[in-house]
């Protein structure tokens, strides 16, 4: 069976508390970061430099990147089999700005959806972070099952 | 312990739920019990610091995580190798 994706925008939000994202951090260190964030991610939320177990980063950076990739999931709407949090990566810009990059089965899933080119946009105060993501949809037959 | 109190512990330090765990049933949906896409995340590593093994990308998707029994069931297929 076939199913037609209607065109228009979709819209991802999302919220991360920054304590939550640190205490994730102190609690399973480099293994949480590594599996969350891409390399280049690392490179921006890094805030002395240093590699390994004794880095230290942004937190609130590294939320709003959180908040990013589950705004993006919300675009992305996976049915099943949700990407890596690796999959989607917030670039940045040097102007300072970001764009999102999808890599394996975010960008299959982007196809899939006729999702064209995503914005995003980030935000922080003192306790939250938030992102928000705004995607394209061209109209498309998808096949179901 | 048994694989469920070891799951029911891990939701009471990492869950981040705004219920008790001893109230969940084991078909409760955790998200809907509070639980964020985060949280998740943190659950995610603990059962894998509980149970050493590491989960694989095809069991990494909200359905893995959204009640005990979900997770029950993904903890034993990681069991049987």
């Amino acid at each position: 069976m076939n199913s037609v994706v209607p065109r228009g925008l979709r819209v991802g939000l999302d919220l991360v508390e920054i304590a939550e994202v640190a205490d994730s951090v102190a609690h399973f260190g480099d293994r949480y970061v590594r599996r969350i964030y891409t390399d280049h991610e690392i490179d921006c939320c890094r805030r002395d430099g240093r590699e390994g177990s004794g880095a230290t980063y942004a937190m609130e950076s590294l939320a709003a990147r959180f908040a990013a990739k589950e705004a993006v999931l919300k675009v992305l709407r996976p049915v099943e089999w949700q990407p890596a949090w690796r999959n989607i990566e917030l670039h940045r810009m040097t102007g300072g700005w970001c764009e999102i990059r999808l890599s394996g089965r975010a960008e299959e899933l982007a196809a899939e959806e006729g999702l064209g080119g995503l914005s995003v946009s980030l935000s922080h105060e003192a306790t939250l972070a938030a992102a928000v993501v705004v995607g394209w949809c061209s109209p498309r037959t998808r096949r179901n099952g | 312990m048994t694989v469920d109190d070891m799951i029911r512990g891990v939701l009471t330090d990492h869950g981040r739920l705004a219920v008790p765990v001893e109230s969940l049933a084991d078909d409760t949906d955790l998200f809907g019990a509070g639980m964020t896409s985060h949280a998740s995340v943190n659950v995610m590593l603990a059962l894998e610091d509980a149970f050493d093994f590491e989960f694989p990308e095809k069991l990494l998707k909200k359905s893995t995580f959204e009640s005990i029994d979900a997770i029950r069931g993904a903890v034993t297929e990681m069991a049987a190798g």
